[in-house]
Formats: C-alpha cells, sequence, structure tokens
C-alpha cells in the first residue's frame, strides 16, 4: 500500500463521519471532552424551552438548531480524523490474509493456522508464501516483499544473524526458504498495531493534550460560574435574560472551536507521519520529537554517502598528473571496494579510458590483505601498488619523497584518507579519499539550528577525521571513536543536563541507546531488538527522516496552540455582540455599546451562535493539515503565530459576525 | 488634564523605576537566610534570639506542605489572639475613649480583614478601636501579613530559580527576616518622614474644639433602647440638632501609616483614611504615600529577576504592570477630569473636573492616581471616595481588582498572582512555539497548569458567587444606600475588594451587618489562603523539576513579545470573565449618565 494523504474532503471518508458524528453524540462519549459536552447540554436544554416558552419560539429553535450544529461539527471534525486512519487501517487488513502455516513441532513439519501460533514457535516458510507473524529469521536467507508495510516495490533481503534478521507478518518470501522464530502472540504483532495505531483505538491522550483539557475544561467551569451568576445579576438590574440567551453567552464564550478540534488534531497528526512512512508508537512519542534539543546522527548513511571517495590526485615531484592517474587507475582495476571503483571513476577524468581486466592477459592482480595493507597489479614487469603510507614506504626502494610525506600529513588532518601510489622503483603521488557529506544536510543542520536543536554525529572515525567531517557537514558537535556504550553514556549525559535527545539506530547494540533517548527511530530494515527498543519505527529506512518527525511533532503542539489562542481571542467579538444584545431592552441607553451595529438583540445572540459553530467547520482542514511549520526560531514563530492567530482571532469574529448579520436578516429569519 | 499632572505622572513612574534595582537587591539579601545587610550588628542577635525563643531552626527548609502549612499557623494563631482583644477591649488598657467590645461578626469581619492583608474596615477606626486596638491587635497584623505575602512570593521565585530540589525556604526566617531587616527599618524611616509632614504620633485622648459657628444637622430619632423612631409609613422620624463641638482624632497615627502603606494593608487609622489631613497632609506626603504602596511590590519584580538571572524578565513582568497601571490611571483621571456633562449643563461642575468625594488639597488628578495605585496594589488606602467617581472613573479601581491584584499588587501577593498568568501565558505561547512549554527551563505541565486555574477559578468563584447572591438577597439589598447600577458596582466592589484583599469600598454600603461581615470575612479568607495553596503547590511542583537549558526552540520570557503575550493573558483570560457584570454596573451607568440619568 502507500501511505499517501487522502484528499481532504474525501466522500468515502466524509459520509462515513456524517454517520459517526450522530453516533458520537452518545453522553458516555461526550463527557470525555469537557468542553462539547457543556455544549450538547446547553443544546438540550433549548431544545426543551423551545417547547415550554410562551414567546419567541423561532428564535430559540434557531439557537437550538445551531447548538446541536456546534456539536455534530466538532464530531464531524474528529469522525473525519479518525476517518482518514480507518482507510489506512483498511488497507492494511487487505494483506493480512489468514494463512496456513507450517510450524516445526517434535515430529517435524505440521501444517496449522497462522492464528494458532505463539511466540516462540518456529515455522518454515517458502518461497510464494506469506510470513505468518513478526520474528527473526534463525536460518537461511530469503529476498521479501516487505511493499504491504513500506510501500516500497523493491524486494529486500532477510537472512540469519546479524541486523538484517528480523521480518514482519504480512509480507511475502520470494525466493528461498527460511526458518522463522516467531516473536509475537497474535494480536501484538506490529501489522495489528500499526492498525490499531492508526485507527485511533488506541488512542490515549499525550500530556501536553491532558494539560490543554485541564485549561479548557477549566475556562468552561468560569465561563459556566459567569453566566449562571449573570441571571441573579440581571434579576437586581430589572434584566430578565431568558435561559436560551444565557445559554448562547455560554456557548459562544467557552472555547468550543479548539475543544472541537482537539481530538481531530491529534489523530491527524499521528496520520501525517504516517503518510511520511514513519509509525509512532505513541502519541506521547510524536509529542516528544517536538520537544528534541539534541539529534544524534550516525555518520555513515545520515550525513555522509555510504562510502568514501577519490577526490583528488597529489603527483610526486618530477610525476605528472597524467602518470598517476594512470597508476591509480591500473592498480585499482580489480579492487571492487566502492573506494577502489571512485578511483577508477576520477582516472576517467583525466582522459584514461577504462582498462578492461579481461584485456590484460599479462596482468596478476594483487589483492588486498590485511597484512599487506596494499593491493595493485604486476603489468608488463612493472609492480604498481596503491596503499597505506606504511606499507608503501616498506615496498617502496626509494625513500619517501619530503613532498609526498606532507601531502599524506595534509589530507590526514584534513579528515580524508591517504592512499600512497608507487612501483617498486618509485613513489608516483597520493590518491586523496574523502568521505562525501551529502547534498543539502548543512542547510538542514543550519535549519536545526534555528530551531534550537544540536546536532551530534556519531562516528568510529579517528578525532581528526570525525573533526574534519564534522566541520564539513556544519554538525554541532561530534563523539568520534564511539562504541554502542559511548553512545548511551552520551544520551544519558544529555538528558541529565535536561536536554531531550533523538536518535536514529538499527543494530542490536543500537538498542540501549534507542531505548534511553526520548525519540527512539528505528530502522524498518533493523533488527527486531532494534524495534522493540524504539518508539517510532521508519519504514522506509531513511535516517534524515527524523528531521521530518521533529518538524511534525512541532507541527502538532503549533496546531493545537494556534487554535487555542484564536478560540480564546474570539470571545472579545462575542462579548461585543451579546452583551449589548442582551441588555439593550432594560437599558436602551447601551446602544452605543454595539460596535458592530447588528441589527437586534436577536439577530446578534443568534449570528454570534452561528458564527462560532460555522468557524469549527471553517477550520477542520487546518486541525487536519496542521499549521505550517517554519524554521525560523521560536520569537519569530511566536509573533507570526501571536499576530495570525491572537490577532486574527480578535478581528475575524467581529467582520464574521457581521456578514452573519446581514445575511440572516436579510433572509428574515430573525 | 494639565501638564503639571502629566510631569507629576512622569516622575511617579520615574521615581518608581529608580527605587525598584535598589528594593529588589535589598529583597535579596533579605529573603537569603544568610544574607547580610546593614543592620545586621543590632538585628542579628535580635533575630537569633527570636529563633531560640520560637523554637525556630533556621537552616532546617521546608518542602511547599511544610511551609504553607506553617503559614497558615501563623495566620490563624494572630488571627484569634486579634479577635480575641478586639472582643475583650472594654476590659484592656489604653482605651481612653472607653470603646466597648466588638460585636462578634464585626470582631470576626476586622480579626480576618487584618490577617488577610485585606483591611477592609467595616467600623470608623476612631470610633470604634482603642488605641491597645490599633497598635497591637492590628498593627501585628499590618507586618505579619506584609511579611506573610513577601515570605510566599519568595517561596514561588525560590521554586522557579531553583531546581531538583524539594525545599522552598523556612516560613518562619522568611517571616521574621522580613519583618526586621525590611519593614521595621523601612517604617521607623518613612514614619519619621510623615512627622515631619505634619502626621501625628501621640497617645492623647481626642481633643474636643468648640465651633466657631454652631451648625444644625438633621437625625433620625432614637427611643429608649437607642431605635430609630418610625412614623407611620415606617420611615424614620427626623429631629433637629445643633452641634457645638468638635471632636478631634488624636492617636499613633505616623507608625501605623507607614506600615499600612508600605505593606500595602490599606487599613486607615481614622475612617477618613489618606484624606484625613492629620494621616496625609501635604502634597509630598502624599506623593510618597503612594510611591511607597509600590515600593516592595516593585523591587519584588527585581528580586525575581536576581534570583532568576534573568533581569530582562523581571523588568518585562514591571513593564507589563507598568503598561497596565498607566491605563487604568489615563482612564480614570480622564473621566474624573471630564467629569459629570450633568454638573456641567447645570453650570455646577468644578472647573478640573468631577469634584464629588475628593479632597480640595489633592484634586482630580492625585485623587485618580491615588485610587489607580491603591487599587493596583491591594492596599485599598484611600484619600478619596472611590463612590463618588464617575462610572468610568469608578470602574478603573474595580476592574484592577478584579483582575486579581497583580499590577504591582499587595506585597509578594502581586507577584505571585502575576506570576500565575505568567504560567498561563508560557503555558499557551509555548504550544504556539511546537515545544512542550517551558517557563525559565522548567516544562509547564498538567499539574501547574491545574494549580493555576485552580487559583484563578476560586477567584472568579468568590468574587462572582458571593456578589450574585447580595444582589438578590434581601441581607444583601438591606445594606444598599444607591439603587440600579451604582448599587450592584458597590456591591461587586465590596466582594471584589475583600476577595482582592484590597480592603477599599464603595462606601455608599452599610456593610457592618452579621451577614455582610459574615460573608465578606469568608470572602476575604477565600481570596487570601485557598488562592495561595494551589499557588505554593505550583512553587513546589516548579522547585522540583529539572532545569532546560534555553536554546533556539525555547523563547524568551522577555522583550516586547512576552510583554504583550502577558497582558493579553490577563485580559482574555482574567479580565474578560468580569465582563457581563461590570456592563451591568459601571458601564451601563456610563452610558445612563450620558443621558442625563444619576444614581
Amino acid at each position: 500500500m502507500t501511505h499517501k494523504a487522502p484528499s481532504l474532503f474525501d466522500w468515502n471518508i466524509a459520509g462515513p463521519a456524517v454517520v459517526d458524528s450522530f453516533k458520537k453524540l452518545d453522553p458516555r462519549l461526550m463527557i470525555k471532552n469537557p468542553v462539547m459536552f457543556v455544549t450538547m447540554v446547553g443544546a438540550a436544554v433549548t431544545t426543551v424551552d423551545i417547547f415550554t416558552a410562551t414567546s419567541d419560539r423561532g428564535f430559540i429553535a434557531q439557537i437550538a438548531l445551531w447548538l446541536w450544529f456546534t456539536v455534530l461539527f466538532a464530531n464531524f471534525a474528529e469522525a473525519m480524523a479518525e476517518g482518514r486512519g480507518k482507510a489506512q487501517a483498511q488497507a492494511l487488513r487487505k494483506t493480512r490474509v489468514l494463512t496456513k502455516t507450517r510450524r516445526l513441532g517434535k515430529n517435524g513439519p505440521e501444517e496449522i493456522s497462522a492464528t494458532e501460533l505463539r511466540k516462540d514457535d518456529i515455522v518454515i516458510v517458502r518461497a510464494g508464501e506469506m510470513i505468518p507473524a513478526d520474528g527473526d529469521v534463525i536460518e537461511g536467507a530469503a529476498t521479501v516483499d516487505e511493499s504491504a508495510i513500506t510501500g516500497e516495490s523493491a524486494p529486500v533481503i532477510r537472512e540469519s544473524g546479524g541486523d538484517r534478521s528480523a521480518v514482519t507478518g504480512g509480507t511475502r518470501v520470494l525466493s528461498d526458504e527460511i526458518k522463522i522464530r516467531i516473536s509475537v502472540n497474535p494480536g501484538e504483532g506490529f501489522l495489528d498495531r500499526m492498525i490499531s495505531l492508526v485507527e485511533g483505538a488506541q488512542r490515549q491522550k499525550t500530556p501536553n493534550e491532558i494539560a490543554l483539557t485541564i485549561l479548557l475544561s477549566a475556562l468552561t467551569v468560569i465561563f459556566l460560574l459567569v453566566c449562571v451568576t449573570l441571571k441573579p445579576f440581571g434579576i437586581y438590574s430589572a434584566a430578565n435574560f431568558s435561559m436560551p440567551v444565557l445559554v448562547a453567552l455560554l456557548v459562544c464564550l467557552i472555547p468550543t472551536t479548539i475543544g472541537g478540534l482537539l481530538s481531530a488534531i491529534g489523530i491527524a497528526g499521528m496520520d501525517r507521519l504516517l503518510q511520511r512512512n514513519v509509525l509512532a508508537m505513541s502519541g506521547r512519542a510524536v509529542e516528544a520529537s517536538g520537544d528534541v534539543d539534541v539529534l544524534l546522527l550516525d555518520k555513515t548513511g545520515t550525513i555522509t554517502l555510504g562510502n568514501r571517495q577519490a577526490t583528488e590526485f597529489i603527483p610526486a615531484p618530477g610525476v605528472t598528473e597524467q602518470e598517476i592517474a594512470d597508476a591509480a587507475q591500473l592498480s585499482s582495476l580489480a579492487d571492487e571496494t566502492p573506494e577502489g571503483r571512485s578511483v577508477v571513476v576520477l582516472a576517467k577524468k583525466f582522459g584514461l579510458r577504462e582498462r578492461k581486466i579481461l584485456e590484460m592477459s599479462g596482468a596478476t592482480f594483487i589483492k588486498f590483505t590485511a597484512q599487506t595493507r596494499m593491493s595493485g597489479v604486476d603489468v608488463d614487469g612493472v609492480q604498481y601498488r596503491k596503499g597505506a603510507t606504511d606499507a608503501i614506504r616498506n615496498f617502496v626502494s626509494m625513500p619517501m619523497p619530503v613532498a609526498v610525506e606532507r601531502a599524506v600529513e595534509n589530507i590526514s588532518r584534513s579528515g580524508g584518507t591517504p592512499l600512497v601510489v608507487a612501483t617498486r622503483e618509485k613513489v608516483l603521488g597520493v590518491i586523496h579519499l574523502k568521505d562525501v557529506v551529502k547534498g543539502g544536510i548543512k542547510e538542514r543542520f543550519a535549519q536545526l539550528r534555528k530551531m534550537g536543536i544540536k546536532t551530534i554525529m556519531i562516528t568510529g572515525d579517528n578525532q581528526l577525521t570525525a573533526a574534519a567531517i564534522a566541520a564539513e557537514a556544519g554538525v554541532d558537535d561530534f563523539l568520534a571513536e564511539a562504541k554502542p556504550e559511548d553512545k548511551l553514556a552520551l544520551i544519558r549525559r544529555e538528558q541529565t543536563g535536561g536536554r531531550m535527545v533523538a536518535m536514529i539506530g538499527d543494530g542490536t547494540n543500537d538498542a540501549p541507546a534507542l531505548a534511553q533517548a526520548d525519540v527512539g527511530v528505528a530502522m524498518n530494515t533493523g533488527t527486531q531488538a532494534a524495534k522493540e527498543a524504539g518508539n517510532m519505527i521508519d519504514l522506509d529506512s531513511n535516517p534524515t527522516k527524523l528531521l521530518e518527525v521533529i518538524e511534525i511533532g512541532k507541527q502538532l503542539l503549533i496546531t493545537r496552540g494556534s487554535l487555542t489562542t484564536f478560540s480564546i481571542a474570539n470571545d472579545v467579538a462575542k462579548y461585543f455582540a451579546i452583551i449589548p444584545a442582551m441588555l439593550m431592552v432594560t437599558f436602551p441607553a447601551i446602544v452605543p455599546l454595539n460596535i458592530m451595529h447588528l441589527q437586534n438583540p436577536h439577530s446578534a445572540i443568534l449570528s454570534a451562535v452561528i458564527f462560532n459553530a460555522l468557524i469549527i467547520i471553517a477550520l477542520i482542514p487546518l486541525a487536519l493539515r496542521g499549521v505550517a511549520f517554519k524554521p525560523i526560531g521560536a520569537l519569530a514563530m511566536l509573533q507570526r503565530n501571536l499576530i495570525i492567530y491572537g490577532g486574527g482571532g480578535v478581528l475575524l469574529p467581529f467582520i464574521g459576525i457581521k456578514a452573519i448579520d446581514v445575511i440572516i436578516t436579510h433572509l428574515k429569519l430573525v | 488634564m494639565r501638564i503639571i499632572d502629566w510631569l507629576q505622572l512622569g516622575l511617579f513612574v520615574a521615581a518608581l523605576a529608580l527605587i525598584t534595582k535598589p528594593m529588589g537587591l535589598y529583597l535579596g539579601q533579605v529573603l537569603d537566610a544568610k544574607g547580610r545587610t546593614w543592620f545586621d550588628p543590632i538585628l542579628k542577635p535580635l533575630e537569633k534570639i527570636t529563633y531560640r525563643l520560637m523554637g525556630v531552626k533556621a537552616e532546617r527548609e521546608q518542602d511547599w506542605k511544610q511551609y504553607t502549612i506553617a503559614m497558615l499557623l501563623f495566620s490563624a494563631v494572630t488571627c484569634i489572639f486579634t479577635y480575641a482583644i478586639l472582643r475583650l477591649q472594654n476590659h484592656l488598657p489604653l482605651n481612653p475613649q472607653g470603646f466597648g467590645a466588638l460585636s462578634p461578626d464585626l470582631a470576626f469581619n476586622t480579626a480576618v480583614s487584618f490577617t488577610t492583608n485585606t483591611n477592609w474596615q467595616s467600623y470608623s477606626g476612631e470610633a470604634t478601636m482603642s488605641y491597645l486596638s490599633q497598635m497591637v491587635a492590628l498593627v501585628i497584623h499590618n507586618f505579619g501579613s506584609a511579611a506573610t505575602g513577601i515570605a510566599l512570593a519568595a517561596a514561588l521565585v525560590r521554586g522557579i530559580a531553583r531546581h531538583s530540589v524539594a525545599t522552598l525556604g523556612n516560613f518562619w526566617v522568611d517571616l521574621i527576616r522580613t519583618t526586621y531587616y525590611l519593614l521595621l527599618p523601612l517604617c521607623l524611616v518613612f514614619a519619621v518622614f510623615l512627622v515631619s509632614q505634619g502626621v501625628i504620633q501621640n497617645f492623647n485622648p481626642y481633643t474636643k474644639a468648640k465651633l466657631l459657628e454652631p451648625m444644625k444637622i438633621s437625625v433620625a430619632k432614637t427611643d429608649a433602647d437607642g431605635k430609630p423612631v418610625l412614623d407611620a409609613k415606617s420611615n424614620p422620624v427626623m429631629e433637629e440638632q445643633t452641634v457645638t463641638d468638635q471632636t478631634i482624632v488624636q492617636g499613633p497615627m505616623a507608625s501605623q501609616i507607614a506600615i499600612k502603606m508600605l505593606g500595602t494593608n490599606g487599613g486607615g487609622y481614622a475612617n477618613a483614611n489618606a484624606a484625613h489631613p492629620f494621616e496625609n497632609p501635604t502634597p509630598l506626603s502624599n506623593f510618597l504615600q503612594m510611591l511607597s504602596i509600590f515600593a516592595i511590590g516593585s523591587g519584588l519584580t527585581y528580586y525575581l529577576g536576581s534570583m532568576t538571572k534573568n533581569q530582562a524578565h523581571g523588568w518585562s513582568i514591571w513593564s507589563a504592570m507598568m503598561i497596565l497601571f498607566l491605563g487604568g490611571a489615563l482612564l480614570c483621571w480622564w473621566a474624573e477630569a471630564n467629569g459629570n456633562p450633568i454638573h456641567q449643563q447645570l453650570g455646577l461642575a468644578a472647573a478640573d473636573g468631577n469634584m464629588e468625594g475628593k479632597e480640595v488639597r489633592f484634586g482630580v488628578f492625585n485623587s485618580a492616581l491615588f485610587a489607580t495605585v491603591t487599587t493596583d496594589a491591594s492596599c485599598g488606602a484611600v484619600n478619596a471616595m472611590h463612590d463618588s467617581f464617575t462610572p468610568l472613573g469608578g470602574f478603573v479601581p474595580l476592574f484592577n481588582i478584579q483582575l486579581g491584584e497583580i499590577i504591582i499588587g499587595g506585597v509578594g501577593a502581586g507577584l505571585y498572582g502575576m506570576l500565575v498568568f505568567v504560567v498561563l501565558a508560557v503555558f499557551i505561547a509555548g504550544l504556539m512555539v511546537g515545544r512542550t512549554p517551558e517557563y525559565l527551563g522548567k516544562k509547564i505541565q498538567s499539574f501547574e497548569v491545574k494549580m493555576a486555574m485552580l487559583s484563578l477559578l476560586i477567584l472568579c468563584l468568590t468574587i462572582l458567587g458571593f456578589a450574585a447572591w447580595a444582589s438578590v438577597s434581601q441581607w444583601g439589598l438591606a445594606g444598599l444606600n444607591n439603587s440600579g447600577p451604582h448599587g450592584l458596582s458597590e456591591i461587586l466592589y465590596a466582594y471584589s475588594s475583600c476577595v482582592g484583599n484590597n480592603g477599599s469600598a464603595f462606601a455608599g454600603l452599610s456593610a457592618n451587618t452579621p451577614w455582610y461581615n459574615t460573608t465578606l470575612g469568608i470572602a476575604m479568607l477565600f481570596g487570601r489562603f485557598l488562592m495561595i495553596v494551589p499557588i505554593m503547590a505550583l512553587a513546589g511542583s516548579l522547585g522540583a523539576k529539572k532545569i532546560s537549558p534555553a536554546s533556539g526552540g525555547t523563547f524568551p520570557v522577555s522583550g516586547g513579545t512576552f510583554v504583550i503575550l502577558l497582558l493579553g493573558t490577563v485580559l482574555l483570560v482574567g479580565a474578560l470573565n468580569f465582563l457581563p457584570c461590570l456592563a451591568l454596573g459601571p458601564i451601563v451607568e456610563h452610558f445612563l449618565m450620558l443621558q442625563g440619568k444619576l444614581f
């Protein structure tokens, strides 16, 4: 399957969502959202009032109608978000066809249903068969089609031992035969977890969501108090405020906008991660990723392209570049390592055609060994060699020229690896092998720095090399000659300093560090241990994905914060609409306070209620998509969102309420 | 709005800015158990003896619960002590006027009032209180409640500044050090200054003076039991009396007034409070009394900055407070200077605005400024009658109090009240930048939000609940001297003032009735102690947290954006709640006045 975002109003999702928004009116579900629960009670009370009131029934009925709409719109937002998740879960479920499988029992293989499998059972899976459950390959190797969970059609190799032994239930073996030890009981597998996560079935409120819910609930209680006490104040003032009017005021004041959209925002955040092929094990992890202060990144594969490459030939005195290029190419022809191939490629730039090994019948190729630490070729009686400086020094009959020694030193200091090229008689020069930093990575790190996130590169290289690459890639710090326990120690140290740490890992030896990190992203190609330890899994196994995860985490919080600000700021205009309307009958002198010049008390109150309901619908796309995140630094971001959602939140309802007032009085609804 | 008044306003703000830093630095020494001051040679031995007598282990710090319990214990014991003295004052010495004991409800109201730093006075001091009651029963609270407020603020600031600790300091040490090193020396100096201006300080019996011109007044006729005689329509029967003597109040005023201002207590020696020429004789004494109301509260913002090593944060909070102060002062001054259009139409208006209820010595500006200062700071001393202000002029003091006394605020109480809004502002804004909100490196999570909102809820509940009850109950309505929106303002003002621990009044309300004394007393208790507990829990929780270092991902809690954010939070989360009832009170009264209807 592919994890494409469904378009915002896909009718396949919106249709059932409409039905769901009615089902969600169940008070047992509503009570979980105190703001909307109060709104629903208000709607119910007003509905009763339609029948008990002696006058203004049409007005009361309209208020009641729009209050119900407010509740339904909020439910609809949640149902839409859930619907999008369900659509994805549906696609996942299709891949899980229940299969027969061969379990290796005491009496040899036996055919059983996949549902009977338990943890630690051993099964045999052959080409063309479905892997019945999550587990580790304990014997053999096979190509596996994992497109069901990753969306990536190219098959991957899974083999026993090492870091590529984990297999996932629901994927298909394409070739060969493997023995798998099952690692989970039915219903606990990766796919099951994935389905329940995207469906939102196991959704628990995240810490910030809980804190925000408390704020919103407390505001609701305060406004409830304001409206309840307004009744006696009204009695004192000989202004008899009717129940529907007080309920309308209450619903307009309590933060229904954010209250109605809060859970939709959370579900949509998880959903956005999945669209990027990252599977979060909990909403808490997504939220934590927004808080990350320190990012640990492996050098190889994340910051640099996997391998070193030849970038330069430095000839010895008296040797031309052409000559050294020629010798370097000869000595590397049989060298199948990426480094060796890069030498051949570089030599081509000097106009040297790549020679085919087969053409060179008289040549003897010398392979690299740990003892000689050289490789090369003997051709036409000349021994071409390339290798580590010490090895070449012993090999060559003349002393190493000073210029070459200096070039070697320079290359080492700059973080590169020098390879000296020589014949038995003469040192020809040096090849500069270099780690190549991925394009665009420096800019990403600069963005991260603006967001206040410190990047630390982790590498097994020595200090010198690590420093040079760190400088080139623009990371803030590096850990050289790192062993797995050093990673763990580094994470602990940063955490003691109060920082939140994120890291990406794949190997079994990464598991402790992944577990210790606040956000641990395991690669899908990694081992089962790594996947268990992390709290997110990157299905694409792309290490730079962490940056996107952080952005999504931040976006989630920003959306909540911005809509909360917007919701609270809305109250100003609503006061200016409703309060003059409430007082106008008893105190006509209050008219100047009706600064929006709303037509009459009824239209003013109704306009505010309608605006309050419609704004929820209007903001559903924003809640599902999230407020745009820009890496511009916290202060700039705060100013931007304060102006848009704070300032906008004060102004917009003035315009909106006035417009609705014009429309409903034009339609003669009041 | 004269130039000279603008200059004075500028001078006031400048003077306040100037004293903030030295006051903050000195507070830093006082509130540090190992701090050093100039008074160490004299006061250090006294401090040590006090600890020994009270059995206080000065080096043992308390966690938030122990600290809160110690504070509650101190308040309860002193409150009962005062209640006892007031009930027994007729048997006690220093009572040359021979005043009788206070009624149980008045004694309760007064004891609570002074314990809570409110100093709401349902009585008139010169006609009720003996010298002993004034100097012992009430003055211990003027010091004790002020020191308590400062101690609590210090505990909260420590919770913010410290990290990964359980303790917030020792209440007894904070209480004693604040009283000895801060309040006593400051009051001594200020009292001497006040005497130099003409404030009296003596134990003489009240002076009787013969009037040059006897006055005829009409008073309600009373029968043998002292009850008013009613006519057939049950209106009181009035009779004429001729007054030939004037009783002039005497007493130890200067010492009382110094602490009344510095400790933001506000309880006047005389009923007329700072409008009385003996309490506030000169323009200079008036200016310095206003400044002294703000002095310690203003210094506490600097103390916050220096303790958290983020002085810009301290000044930002100070700036937010000053913006709210100036907004209120200008509105009040403008409304009073514009006066009452009906008086103008009738040709009765004074040249510079509404002079009803104001001392001619102070005029419109100094009355408006004093009213703003005293309600910003939960002081409650007055030099003009707020009840007689124009509707909008009276709206300002009422609004200031309803904000929760956070504009400089009561000593200590203002800071911790404002910090509740800071926590909420940081929470909402923190989400907007995409991180779990952090305040000076401390994560603001559900517990902090819960405690902050709880204290706001208590403020709202107590003010609106009691005021709503009073506005429809026969006991509440019985105390009203004015009808219509103005009457509602009086009720609202009374409960706001008590919950906010301000103590000033819209004096049109006859509040010395058992019902008012009791409900207002409860409102004061809630407004002080129910609010403090969640705030102390907040302090304890913040103190236990780790500090995450600031980075580009955390927004600064200083600078213009933060000030705007804080103001927005105060106004939207704090103030909007009172808008509906204010609309029924001063706001509608204002519009009615413009139409020519007065109350």
